[in-house]
């Protein structure tokens, strides 16, 4: 009995989150998106007598350039220009947190894939032909490719970052498990689907407007300043939208806005720099893979007492993001558990490798992973499922983490009890277990994960957003904000709160592009925090625009102020409709000479962190979700498949149900991803081998799991969030680990003698492998 | 000139047959639409339409990559880009179902899921899920984890459902297609489109892969297209002889009704051989020349010891059995100014078995770790015919001339094939490589020479007969 009615809540409740997406809000950009009319940086329409560049880059990891010849390629008919460090009149240096990355290789070349000159000619087809009758000579120098080669030599990027809490030396000898091991968690491309690229195109006086596919604006825009020499106010940035981002265009759609720019200042004419899939991959940064080792200690009652953890960032060859995705790594490296006693040290190491940089999750996932290895290693040793540590240990309400915070409004329980009774944790358990007494071919694994992951950009400064609201005198409505549209549909979220706030229709509402001469100093589109910081601030500013009108109203219509509201379109006394409508209104405004513009500054209120003791409260809210996830092995191909993914996941109160599980699921898939099939590999010379879509394989839509429900935690949501809809961007990610434990639990299934491994991705070769180790070699 | 309909549009360009279609539409013609994801047919966001008109005066709609596609294939056809699908103000239905189900996010992977959704609408194929699903196959989104987009490929497929024959007129009455494309047949008869004079130069079939190895070197030199060459087409069965031109692509083949009476499991086979865009330009005989050591057909064609027959200048031929036409690695017995002509391959008889498999890091889309095929004949429990190729794991498409002559008059028992496998070991020698180690290729050469036997007799071999005893 019990049984069927819980299944008919479980039919219910996914039966309401269809009725949601049905009135949910529509993207507003997908009308475009569909028909083909969305414009990106290539579709961009540029003016005549444009130049096409393309990037000459080190074809070493790492020397001394002993000469370079590029005068064939100048001689070639359509040639413009090579431009190289020679050539830039500010600084050599793009480097945002630390000042170690040039723009332009001069003397050294430090990975394969270096920027050395940027060649501008009449097309792309010519400045290609051109590229390759460059000759350069390379005295080549040793090369190290991962983070233990580069601790090993001391080749470190900065001093390494230490959190703690507790004593974790004695807790150790209180306990009554310890566990040790190591781990490894591969890189990840982003895999956007337009490439990098930015177009510049000169203006008067030695201004310089550049449309970028950014997720960083403010980066390009002072970037480009210090290495023309020129002032911030110059240079102007434009973004329309981007073909996906994933953190891939936070830091690293600088350099190539940065060399168009540079071509444009030296030759007065616009110049396009659009990347090629190849060039992308080989020259830009992924997710940082990481070295790992742990130490676990758990009590009797598998409670986790003690955690150890020292992370090995593999950096690339300069700083970019590395520093504050390392801190990242650190914020998360116990996931959703309570541990009293915890010491992690992160150490980004320097490698010859493209920079590492942001990646969805920011180096949370590769702390996750950590914490969740230990913790199945300790199951498999004690003999328990592993979820049985793993919901023994999770937070509760004015828990610390590590870095002091006291963890509030915690779902982690919550949702991790819903997932189980409303998903029939145990009887899928039982399904498992059935099937695989019955088949030999294939296996089965489950696995549960929970996430919790905090929402702010970590370094508190940044957590700030304007939002500049127009009110035309027509009554339609344009908003500027510092968010930048990459697919997370932060546009349509903007405008429903311009919509909500006004209410009015849509369709009188314009989301402009992202520019810096409109909104200035911004933060990037980065943290999952864009929707929060721009949309309190839009927010904000139709709030203060809302008032004026009101008071123009009341003086209008002689009633007090508090009884009016703006209704559909028109002006309600008391809940009543009035004569005079939103357009009216309007002009009556304007008519009394009152500010229809308003820019609004939002400052997330209360986080705060100390680096010099590592304690704070640096995020404005935590999300939490578990997922359970379910795959089959095929035991004679080592190939395998994800039958489902059960989530639940706490959205708080989502305002735009539609686009916040798109990101879930988006999310989730990319992680799997990142557990499973994608898979980089360098030569040991520190050529990138997986260099083309031919050799990097991402998710296609066979490869998905087949069945993927998301049932939304009821909660209350949180002040700091949006209309408290809380983010949704980077947290869902980190599902996707379960997917490495879920086949790990398979291969468990099929060999008893393997020996667990935690070295992620888990592609058809690991699994294979794993299920014929040990049992025999040929 | 290059003639062609781009659209609603007629066009005729002296540019270049070299170029690809995809830099004319994006920059020749301003058509944006169309996006450029990685210009070697992996990710499809340059999918398009391409509209060859048949002898039925009906129009074969087929998807392709246009950046792997040479503009002068585009001859004498109907282009369309995903501006060409769109209604004056309102969506088509697979662009309404792609909106209503939030499948698009960033947006620039959705003009190749709407254009190839729009080809599914126009294809002659069953209109259900499995096939629309085949039809975007060759799709790549990063952004939505495609759940959405399946849930809109099933908006649309109960859409069409309702569809009446075979008619575009109901397409465009229901919103699936724009009104022109019924005036596109007789624009097209009306079209000069002569063959186009062909220079001298390289052999271009679909150019899957030679765009993605040299496309700028093809965009700037003389090629020579062959695709629409008659003489190397078609796909013929008389007296249990089975002949394919050359031509022919690899949709040729899964469409080809007798042919996958022969091999039943056909086109589950050939699901695995890349996407539906990809296996409409694809011609196979482009896959046995790139001689790659994992070519899926040449795999496939090798196990069904097949023979090709070559032609010369003159119009002289030779044949070959294709176990002797690799020579090293990428080097073949094929002179120059020699074209592959056909494959000739006897029917399996009624005791035979054919299986092909493959194993990649991605099951569908990706280039295999390792792929095999077999075709053996059994008679009272005997093995009397056998023909076994294996791929990634030597310098050539591998016949495995010794493993087949064991098995020929072995029993068939789990010993013999367990023995088979120590044949087939020592004949082999993989290396290690972005697909994998030589040691993971050794275990799956194993594995997959396994699965063919576990797949044919499912009741008188297990897993358990193969691994324990070894």
């Amino acid at each position: 009995m019990y049984k069927d009615k819980s299944n008919n809540q479980l039919e219910s409740k996914l039966e309401d989150v269809n009725t949601s997406l049905k009135h949910s809000i529509k993207n507003m950009d997908s009308y475009t998106h569909v028909r083909g009319e969305s414009l990106y940086v290539d579709d961009v329409n540029i003016r005549q007598g444009t130049f096409h560049a393309v990037v000459f880059d080190s074809p070493k990891a790492h020397g001394k350039i002993k000469s370079i010849d590029y005068s064939k390629a100048e001689a070639l008919e359509g040639v413009e220009r090579i431009f190289t460090y020679k050539d830039i009149p500010g600084e050599n240096e793009i480097g945002g947190i630390i000042a170690d990355e040039p723009l332009f290789a001069e003397d050294d070349v430090h990975f394969w894939g270096m920027p050395i000159a940027l060649i501008v000619a009449e097309t792309e087809f010519i400045a290609r032909q051109a590229r390759q009758l460059i000759k350069i000579d390379i005295d080549e120098l040793p090369v190290i490719t991962t983070a233990k080669q580069a601790k090993a030599k001391g080749s470190f990027i900065n001093a390494p970052r230490s959190f703690s809490i507790g004593n974790t030396e004695k807790a150790f000898a209180d306990c009554e498990y310890v566990f040790e091991g190591e781990t490894f968690s591969n890189g990840q491309e982003h895999l956007y689907i337009e490439a990098q690229g930015a177009y510049a195109e000169p203006l008067e006086n030695g201004n310089i407007k550049i449309t970028s596919s950014t997720q960083g604006p403010t980066a390009v825009q002072a970037t480009t300043a210090r290495v023309l020499g020129v002032a911030m106010h110059k240079i102007e940035i434009d973004v329309t939208r981007l073909g996906g981002g994933f953190g891939g265009k936070e830091d690293q759609a600088t350099p190539w806005a940065v060399m168009a720019a540079l071509a444009t200042f030296h030759l007065n004419q616009s110049v396009k720099l659009v990347l090629n899939r190849h060039d992308d991959l080989r020259m830009t940064g992924k997710r940082h893979p990481y070295e790992s080792s742990y130490k676990i200690g758990l009590s009797k009652d598998l409670k986790i007492l003690a955690y150890q953890a020292e992370f090995l960032q593999n950096s690339g060859a300069a700083a970019d993001l590395s520093p504050a995705i390392a801190e990242r790594t650190l914020f998360h490296a116990t996931n959703s558990y309570y541990v009293p006693n915890v010491t992690t040290t992160v150490l980004s190491c320097k490698t010859n490798l493209p920079p590492n940089t942001a990646f969805r999750g920011f180096g949370g996932p590769q702390g996750m992973f950590v914490i969740e290895s230990a913790i199945a290693k300790a199951a498999h040793e004690i003999g328990v499922p592993s979820r049985a540590i793993q919901e023994a240990n999770l937070l509760d309400e004015n828990d610390t983490f590590s870095y002091g915070q006291i963890a509030k409004q915690v779902e982690a329980k919550n949702s991790w009890n819903s997932a189980k009774s409303v998903y029939h944790l145990e009887t899928l358990e039982q399904e498992v277990e059935a099937f695989n007494r019955v088949n030999k071919i294939f296996k089965k694994g489950m696995a549960l994960m929970p996430i919790t992951f905090g929402i702010s950009f970590t370094n508190t400064p940044m957590n700030h957003a304007r939002a500049l609201v127009h009110i035309y005198l027509d009554g339609s409505v344009g908003i500027s904000t510092a968010a930048v549209e990459m697919g997370q549909g932060v546009n349509t979220k903007m405008m429903q709160i311009a919509a909500d706030v006004f209410s009015i229709p849509i369709d009188k509402i314009k989301i402009e592009t992202t520019n810096t001469t409109r909104v200035a100093n911004t933060s990037p589109s980065a943290a999952s925090s864009t929707a929060d910081l721009n949309g309190k601030a839009t927010l904000m500013a139709c709030n203060t625009l809302v008032d004026r009108l009101k008071a123009v109203a009341s003086e209008d219509l002689q009633v007090s102020e508090k009884d009016i509201i703006l209704k559909n379109e028109f002006v309600y006394i008391n809940d009543l409709k009035s004569d005079l409508s939103w357009t009216e209104l309007i002009s009556k405004a304007m008519l009394k000479r009152v500010a229809l513009t308003e820019n609004a500054h939002y400052a997330t209120p209360e986080i705060h962190f100390d680096k010099t003791i590592e304690k704070g409260h640096p995020f404005a809210y935590h999300v939490y979700g578990t997922a359970i996830i379910t795959a089959t092995v095929d035991c004679i191909r080592g190939t395998y498949e994800f039958d489902s993914v059960k989530m639940v996941h706490d959205y708080g109160k989502s305002m735009s149900e539609g686009i916040d599980l798109g990101q879930v699921e988006g999310a989730l898939v990319q992680g799997i991803g990142w557990m499973t099939m994608e898979e980089i590999a360098y030569s040991h010379e520190g050529k990138l081998l997986s260099n083309a879509l031919s050799t990097y394989k991402v998710p296609d839509i066979f490869s998905v799991p087949k069945n993927v429900e998301t049932i939304p935690l009821e909660t209350e949501g949180h002040d700091q969030a949006i209309l408290k809809s809380k983010a949704v961007g980077e947290p869902p990610l980190m599902y996707g680990i379960g997917a490495y434990f879920a086949l790990q639990n398979a291969i468990k299934a099929f060999n008893p003698n393997y020996n667990l491994k935690f070295h992620a991705p888990m592609t058809p070769e690991k699994v294979l492998m794993s299920l014929y180790e040990k049992q025999e070699h040929n | 000139m290059i003639t062609f309909i781009l659209n609603n549009k007629t066009i005729k360009t002296p540019e270049h047959s070299g170029k690809t279609l995809l830099d004319f539409i994006r920059y020749q013609q301003r058509l944006t639409g169309t996006k450029i994801g990685c210009r070697e047919g992996d990710c499809g966001a340059c999918t398009v339409l391409v509209g060859t008109l048949k002898d039925n005066d009906l129009i074969e709609y087929q998807s392709v990559t246009s950046c792997i596609s040479p503009l002068g294939n585009a001859h004498g056809k109907h282009i369309v880009t995903v501006e060409g699908t769109n209604l004056k103000d309102k969506l088509t239905e697979q662009q309404e179902a792609m909106n209503a189900n939030y499948a698009t996010q960033c947006g620039f992977c959705t003009p190749g899921f709407v254009v190839a959704l729009t080809g599914f609408a126009l294809s002659n194929s069953d209109k259900n899920y499995s096939q629309a699903l085949d039809a975007i196959s060759g799709n790549i989104c990063r952004c939505t984890g495609y759940k959405s987009i399946e849930r809109a490929t099933h908006q649309v497929v109960e859409k069409l459902e309702h569809q009446e024959g075979q008619s575009f007129g109901w397409l465009i009455d229901h919103g699936f297609i724009p009104a022109y494309f019924k005036s596109i047949p007789q624009r097209l008869k009306a079209i000069e489109a002569k063959d186009l004079n062909q220079p001298k130069g390289k052999f271009v079939s679909g150019g899957t892969d030679l765009y993605v190895q040299q496309a700028d070197h093809l965009a700037d030199n003389d090629v020579h297209l062959i695709a629409e060459k008659d003489y190397l087409k078609g796909i013929t069965i008389q007296d249990k002889i089975c002949t394919i031109g050359t031509n022919a692509t690899v949709s040729d083949l899964w469409n080809h009704t007798e042919l996958n009476n022969i091999l039943p499991n056909l086109r589950k086979h050939l699901k695995l051989v890349s996407s539906e865009q990809i296996r409409n330009m694809a011609s196979f005989g482009g896959n046995l020349v790139n001689a790659s050591p994992i070519g899926d057909m040449t795999i496939f064609f090798l196990a069904l010891n097949s023979d090709v027959i070559i032609l010369d200048e003159n119009n002289n031929e030779r044949t070959i059995s294709l176990k002797n036409f690799y020579q090293g690695y990428k080097t073949f017995d094929l002179k120059d100014g020699e074209l592959l002509k056909e494959i000739r391959f006897q029917v399996p008889t009624k005791t035979a078995y054919f299986n092909f498999e493959k194993v990649c890091k991605r099951t569908h889309l990706d280039i295999a770790s390792v792929n095999s095929a077999i075709h053996i004949s059994i008679e009272n429990n005997t093995i009397s015919e056998a023909h076994v190729s294996l791929g990634g794991v030597a310098a050539i498409p591998k016949y495995l001339h010794e493993t087949s002559s064991f098995l020929k008059g072995k029993p068939l028992t789990s010993e013999v094939i367990l023995e088979a496998n120590e044949v087939l070991q020592s004949e082999i020698s993989p290396i290690s490589d972005v697909r994998g180690t030589s040691d993971y290729k050794r275990l799956l050469a194993r594995q997959l020479f396994f699965a063919h036997f576990i797949e044919f007799f499912p009741k008188q071999f297990t897993l358990n007969d193969f691994v324990q005893h070894v």
